[in-house]
């Protein structure tokens, strides 16, 4: 017998998407309802326990924040020693000093890569996550069951995880550019050209705070972006399982699309 | 007090409550029958304001539930309890954690005395031990009964049943039924409770509503019932009866 088969992930990233790209006003639609929905979460009730909120962030951090340390950090370390083999490939030249590489690597991670790796790894891990989440609480009625209790779902639910996400974001940017800095550092070491003197001096020639400051305000507007837009995707999942991974797929898609969106905006008005 | 006026609900252009007005009076059992699709949950979310009704109004002790500010709302959803109907137990939390929940929330209880009311609550539904798992570890049935458990917890003035006995063996189901009737007699609990299953309809019902194509078309006591000669009622009543192969007693 022939049965229903599922739909790809490029037609279900499609049906995500195109809507929005061919009517404009469904975009702004869904920018005013998700501003609403920040709005109406963010004005927290005073009648509620600061207690209920505080439990749940600090629960909200660990999973934010600690336990995705592994994943960033391996995917920042390969980015790292990948900086550094394209920066001594490129640099292949007598006339530019060995000490270059540093500077690259240095410039590429604390700038670039240390905020911008970290955002797609958590898009996946921590977006697509609370995605699901809400939104198996919404087809399985937890969040009436909330509302049910006069408890403020959207409050309880979404502030929580996204200022776990403003928190624990700056966190992993510094590990991040921490392992990627190691990692190229041992590249490095790993070549003929390029001893770990001649790296770190020229990663020190060019450094200024004013690039870690640049990371750490990216990183708080992503960790902010990627954790409100999957708790608007997964808050207002409808159906079944199905509705469950439209939202999961939603909120990985839209998250990296404003991540990139802010990356152009925060280099645009702060470099 | 809960008076439901008039209330008109449609979803997508299709009429689902067709102008209900109904009234709940403290401390009564009031069961709402009818055949699936026939509106019976959707006035059930109504009646907490989960729903915003097209027309109409639901007024719970003197309030309109449409005139109120959210935070008045929720004020007033605390003098709820509701079982959903799979239960809605939060997966995050142990059973014994669901209970407690609303308690550590809307209670000035220290986290022993939580913990030993929540424990009194799962003895209520006689699952005593199964305190520590998970809501996935539970069956369908287990899980209602911890859904239950924290829907009382906080002895609240109505609870709101959906299809509290589906899905169980009739010996809990039975155990189901002294609790929802216990809490009637010795809370002064008010009762709405859906359910298809008439035996447990007859044994706890004060009032019984029937809703059939979106209107409220019969409402009266278990005595009434008895005596009811409206068709399309004792048709449904019937038909219940036939399914578990018993004929059926009444009129």
């Amino acid at each position: 017998m022939e049965t229903a088969r599922p739909a790809s992930l490029g037609s279900r990233l499609g049906a995500v998407v195109l809507p929005l790209v061919t009517r404009p006003a469904a975009m702004v639609e869904a920018v005013g309802a998700y501003a609403l929905l920040l709005a109406r979460a963010f004005n927290l009730p005073r009648d509620l326990s600061p207690k209920l909120y505080l439990r749940n962030t600090v629960q909200q951090m660990v999973q934010v924040g600690i336990d995705s340390i592994p994943i960033v950090a391996l995917a920042t370390a390969f980015s790292g020693g990948v900086v550094v083999v394209q920066a001594i490939y490129q640099l292949e030249n007598p006339l530019l000093p060995s000490t270059l590489v540093g500077t690259f690597a240095q410039q590429s991670i604390l700038l670039e890569l240390g905020t911008l790796v970290t955002a797609f790894v958590l898009c996946g891990r921590v977006g697509a996550r609370i995605a699901a989440e809400l939104g198996t609480m919404r087809v399985k009625e937890q969040i009436d069951a909330l509302e049910a209790m006069g408890i403020n779902s959207l409050s309880y639910l979404v502030v929580p995880r996204v200022v776990a996400g403003v928190l624990m974001f700056p966190l992993l940017y510094v590990i991040a550019s921490t392992v990627g800095m190691l990692s190229g550092m041992l590249v490095a070491n790993a070549s003929p050209d390029v001893t770990v003197g001649q790296f770190w001096d020229g990663a020190r020639e060019f450094f200024k705070v004013y690039d870690v400051v640049f990371g750490l305000v990216k990183s708080l507007a992503f960790g902010f972006a990627i954790t409100s837009v999957a708790c608007y995707t997964g808050y207002n999942a409808r159906g079944g399982a199905e509705g469950v991974g439209e939202a999961t797929t939603r909120a990985a898609v839209f998250g990296c699309v404003t991540v990139l969106i802010l990356n152009y905006i925060c280099a645009a008005l702060l470099l | 007090m809960i008076n439901v006026r008039d209330l008109e609900k449609s979803f997508g252009g299709k009429a689902v409550l067709r102008g209900v007005s109904m009234e709940i009076a403290d401390g009564e059992t009031y069961c709402l029958i009818g055949r699936s699709g026939s509106g019976k949950s959707v006035l059930l979310k109504h009646l907490v304001g989960l729903l915003t009704p097209d027309a109409g109004r639901v007024i719970v002790d003197g309030a309109p539930l449409d005139e109120l500010t959210y935070t008045e709302l929720r004020r007033v959803r605390r003098k709820f309890g509701v079982l959903f109907q799979g239960g809605a137990l939060f997966d995050s939390m142990t059973a014994i954690e669901n209970v407690e929940f609303p308690l550590q929330t809307f209670t000035d209880l220290n986290p022993r005395e939580a913990r030993r009311r929540a424990l009194e609550c799962l003895e209520l539904v006689e699952l005593p031990d199964m305190g520590r798992k998970s809501p996935a570890e539970l069956s369908g049935g287990q899980q209602k009964r911890v859904a239950l458990a924290r829907a009382i917890a906080i002895e609240p003035a109505y609870i709101l049943y959906d299809e509290p006995t589906s899905g169980l063996d009739p010996e809990t189901s039975q155990t189901i039924d002294r609790l929802i009737d216990r809490l009637g007699r010795e809370l002064g609990t008010t009762s709405v409770v859906i359910s298809h299953d008439m035996h447990s309809v007859l044994r706890i019902a004060d009032h019984i509503g029937f809703l059939h194509e979106g209107h409220l078309h019969w409402n009266g006591t278990i005595g009434d019932l008895h005596s009811a000669t409206d068709p399309t009622l004792l048709s449904f009543v019937r038909a219940n009866e036939y399914q578990i192969g018993r004929p059926h007693a009444a009129p």
